[in-house]
């Protein structure tokens, strides 16, 4: 009897846990649903290709253009002006962590870095607004501060702790075996360093460069406010630009719900969506491969 | 000769790399303190604000911003760690299973205006709920929940096995198991990963946007269904809107600076646990 009702008990628990898991799965699974159907029928008024390559994003006049090439290209600008300083100072600063610091420094700087990464996007966007915009614009003597230059340079500031993190960790799991392996052979430090330790962490350090990036990528409020918001195609770095995040966020509150408009912005969102999901997926093949490479299979 | 000129270079550029980055950090938290702490006081931090915008204080938005994340953290934390709890102790290890972890995984990447989208269209137009403290709590709630199921998952996954096939071996049930064994063991991580994710949705703008987040209420927040004035919204209005841009600027600072030592403060706490956590390992 008292088995019974055990096993009655363990039932009930089971079923709480499932019913709980799959509820928030459903949420989950909601999300990606909701962004197909609210925008995919986008594409039947605007042909696929005219809205990926449309060169005239102008969804408010009469008619509206909704080519959305000019906000893809804004994306892309910063974010690859943002990996170019947030790769280099995060993966060197983890090094440096890793490599050269004492015992009680890097006790110190793990944390600290790690304490940076949640710095809100918000705070920086006001320090990009007021302190760095007007800064640029004096220095290099350009007709506006807001520019895809300064998006890039403050979304790289914002994104290196986050890369820095990772790949300390990355390298925090390099045996120790092998770096007493390399110095065997007569290696010095720095050869160890490039050519066994980077190596051995390349799969955790491009997670966090894959990370690094679709952080950048998905950044809204920091691109909104120091960007300056012009949706046209960039020539140069020192341009306004507006990223496809901005666009939504700086137009989503005045769209009429079903409208072209409204369906536009969630495709815009749908495409991010499937960008990140690019993202994750590579990071996820690279770590495989090298887990394989290196024999550390799970 | 020449290995050491290369080393020394090479170390030479990798403390530079770490001292560019504490240095741009540095700069923008030694900024928003200087300017911040200037403009609050007690009256700031309490009151509502005052003509149009230029004086008085921020109280609504801080009790705003404070009821946005307890009602996230009141919807996610309950269905993010049962979510992790079945997946790793219940569920069956197959295909399907690593299937939804990958796909939850890739929520946690997803960036935040999608889901304020999501909120938009299905919490505001389509439930109903209007711009509302509410519809901000549940888009707040299911940015979290992904974050919160992969770390609450990693905490799980890292208990050793052998605890649990030694709690049933002497006569325990699976639920007793988890219960008395997995769950305490894997509950400081589980804390910190939960910890560390409260911090980020304090400091979330994009998605309360156009879900919950409004410049001016007229007093304290009433009821969940009302617009809520929040801390990182309200630095983005009155960067960009209203016309008195040079008081409206003071604020922002003084409002960026709670922001930040209430989202730093609530990550130190997760970061010092983990630490502590470690060095009981050790």
């Amino acid at each position: 009897m008292k088995a019974k009702a055990r096993r009655i008990k363990e039932g009930i628990y089971k079923g709480i846990f499932t019913f709980l898991a799959f509820a928030s799965l459903l949420f989950l699974v909601g999300i990606t649903i909701t962004l197909f159907l609210e925008g995919l029928p986008i594409f039947k008024e605007v042909k696929f290709l005219n809205f990926i390559f449309g060169k005239y994003w102008y969804p408010t006049y009469e008619p509206p253009e909704f080519g959305i090439l000019p906000l893809i290209l804004g994306s892309l600008w910063v974010t690859v002006g943002a990996v170019l300083i947030c790769v280099p100072l995060g993966v060197g600063s983890a090094l440096f962590i890793n490599e050269l610091a004492g015992r009680r420094l890097k006790a110190f700087l793990k944390p600290l870095i790690e304490l940076l990464a949640g710095i809100p996007s918000i705070v920086y966007g006001l320090f990009g607004m007021v302190i760095v915009a007007p800064f640029l614009q004096k220095l290099l003597n350009l007709p506006v501060g807001l520019t895809a230059f300064t998006g890039s340079l403050i979304l790289g500031i914002m994104a290196t702790p986050t890369v820095c993190s990772i790949s300390e960790d990355a390298l925090s799991f390099v045996p120790r075996s092998f770096r007493e392996a390399s110095f065997a052979v007569g290696a010095n430090r720095w050869q160890t360093l490039t050519r066994v330790v980077i190596p051995a962490s390349a799969s955790g350090i491009s997670t966090g460069i894959m990370l690094g990036m679709s952080r950048a990528v998905g950044e809204t409020m920091t691109v909104l406010m120091v960007c300056g918001g012009a949706a046209v195609i960039p020539r140069t770095f020192f341009q306004p630009v507006r990223p496809m995040t901005a666009t939504i966020a700086a137009e989503m509150g005045e769209t009429v719900m079903g409208s072209t408009h409204y369906h536009s912005l969630f495709a815009i969102g749908l495409i991010l969506f499937l960008i990140t999901l690019g993202f994750n997926i590579v990071a996820e093949l690279i770590s495989r491969r090298y887990r394989l490479k290196l024999g550390l299979g799970r | 000769m020449n290995k050491k000129v290369t080393q020394n270079f090479g170390f030479g550029m990798l403390s530079l790399c770490i001292g560019i980055t504490l240095f741009f950090l540095g700069t923008i938290i030694y900024f928003i303190f200087i300017r911040g702490f200037r403009v609050i006081s007690w009256e700031f931090l309490t009151e509502v604000p005052k003509e149009a915008m230029t004086a008085g204080g921020v109280g609504p938005a801080i009790v705003g911003t404070l009821y946005l994340v307890i009602g996230a953290i009141v919807f996610a934390l309950p269905l993010g760690i049962a979510c992790a709890v079945y997946l790793t102790e219940y569920s069956p290890k197959n295909f399907a299973v690593n299937i939804i972890r990958m796909s939850i995984n890739n929520l946690a990447g997803v960036p935040s205006i999608v889901f304020g989208l999501f909120g938009f269209g299905i919490f505001v137009k389509f439930f109903g709920f209007g711009v509302s403290a509410l519809s901000g709590c549940l888009t707040l709630g299911i940015l979290v929940l992904p974050q919160i199921i992969s770390a609450s998952q990693e905490a799980l996954l890292a208990v050793p096995q052998s605890y649990r096939e030694a709690s049933l071996a002497v006569g325990a049930t699976h639920w007793q198991t988890i219960k008395n064994i997995v769950l305490p063991a894997a509950s400081p991580g589980i804390l910190t990963g939960v910890i560390l994710s409260i911090g980020r949705v304090a400091g979330e703008t994009a998605p309360i946007l156009f879900t919950a987040a409004t410049f001016y209420t007229r007093g304290f927040p009433k009821s969940i269904f009302s617009e809520v004035m929040a801390l990182p919204y309200h630095i983005y209005a009155l960067m960009t809107e209203g016309t008195h841009h040079e008081e409206q600027t003071q604020i922002a600072y003084g409002c960026a600076l709670i922001l930040l030592v209430l989202v730093l403060g609530i990550s130190a706490v997760a970061i010092i646990i983990r630490q502590r956590q470690r060095l009981t390992y050790e």
